[in-house]
């Protein structure tokens, strides 16, 4: 990913803290389909699958794109994924 | 022909028939053809290509595998393919709802008599010891947070996956239809392979 996270305008943000697969990726495109195109997902998950799960999806999927993805220590000393997702089609 | 004003206008006009009286209009019509060929050849191709589909049969009725095939059934409808299941022999448990005994031959009472009633009731593949295998696979499910079989189903319903129940097999299994969920078609052997044949992605659990 190139962009830079900080830079990026949210539109709305989906909190999966907790959830394992296949939860944060059913959710998030359940989300995404509620955006309008262009809008940007982004999405805070603590499962470590989920860095590759949000890269396969945006290369099989049309319909998304993957603009960024980090990962920041979170509160209960978890690591947070954050994926930001912006809806194309 | 006029050179002066109308000259960008008119040059395209006379080019064409100038081409066509010096009979140099057929390289042309060639090109053409063969475009049209191409296209033709095209189409076709289009429509063999393999479609975002995925799809899955599930012959066993362990839970660890049910599970499996559910997750990635989800996963896939998630990433918005086109997600077809087929349950046959032991699958075929996964999807009944209710457990049904009057109007069988003793075989098939007897057979579902030894078939689990529903996934709730279903074993693990390996290390089952009589059931208490797959108690300890759904505690350790529950502690790290992982949706349950019976959530998955209901997710993938929602999320449009097809789910078929073979029609051969339900029938020898002696499973009555109404035993299995409303929303479960029923079909062949090409059922399945006509969607096999046009999906990318083709398991068998």
């Amino acid at each position: 990913m190139t962009t830079d996270p900080t830079t990026i305008q949210v539109h709305q943000e989906l909190d999966v803290r907790g959830l394992n697969c296949p939860m944060p990726l059913v959710k998030a495109r359940q989300a995404i389909v509620k955006l309008d195109v262009g809008q940007v997902l982004k999405v805070i998950s603590t499962d470590r699958g989920s860095v590759k799960d949000f890269q396969g999806w945006a290369k099989a999927a049309n319909n998304v794109t993957l603009l960024a993805q980090s990962e920041e220590p979170g509160p209960d000393g978890k690591t947070l994924y954050l994926h930001y997702v912006q809806r194309t089609k | 022909m006029s050179i002066a004003t109308t000259e960008t206008a008119t040059m395209e006009v006379d080019t064409q028939s100038t081409l066509a009286t010096n009979g140099v209009g057929d390289p042309v019509q060639t090109l053409e053809q063969r475009i049209a060929a191409l296209e033709a050849r095209l189409a076709e191709m289009e429509s063999r290509i393999p479609k975002d589909k995925v799809t899955m049969v599930v012959f066993s009725g362990d839970l660890d595998r049910v599970l499996a095939a559910f997750i990635i059934a989800s996963g896939a409808a998630a990433m918005g393919q086109d997600v077809s299941m087929f349950f046959t022999f032991w699958g075929l448990n996964a999807l009944r709802k209710q457990r049904k005994l009057q109007g069988k031959k003793l075989t098939e009472k007897m057979m579902a008599l030894m078939s689990p009633a529903d996934t709730k009731h279903m074993g693990v593949s390996k290390l089952n010891f009589f059931g208490a295998g797959a108690v300890m696979l759904r505690q350790m499910m529950k502690e790290k947070n992982v949706t349950s079989v019976e959530e998955l189903i209901d997710l993938c319903a929602e999320m449009g996956v097809k789910m078929v129940s073979c029609e051969m097999s339900r029938d020898v299994m002696g499973i009555d239809p109404s035993e299995l969920r409303p929303d479960v078609e029923t079909g062949g052997v090409a059922a399945y392979l006509a969607d096999a044949l046009e999906s990318r992605v083709t398991l068998f659990i």
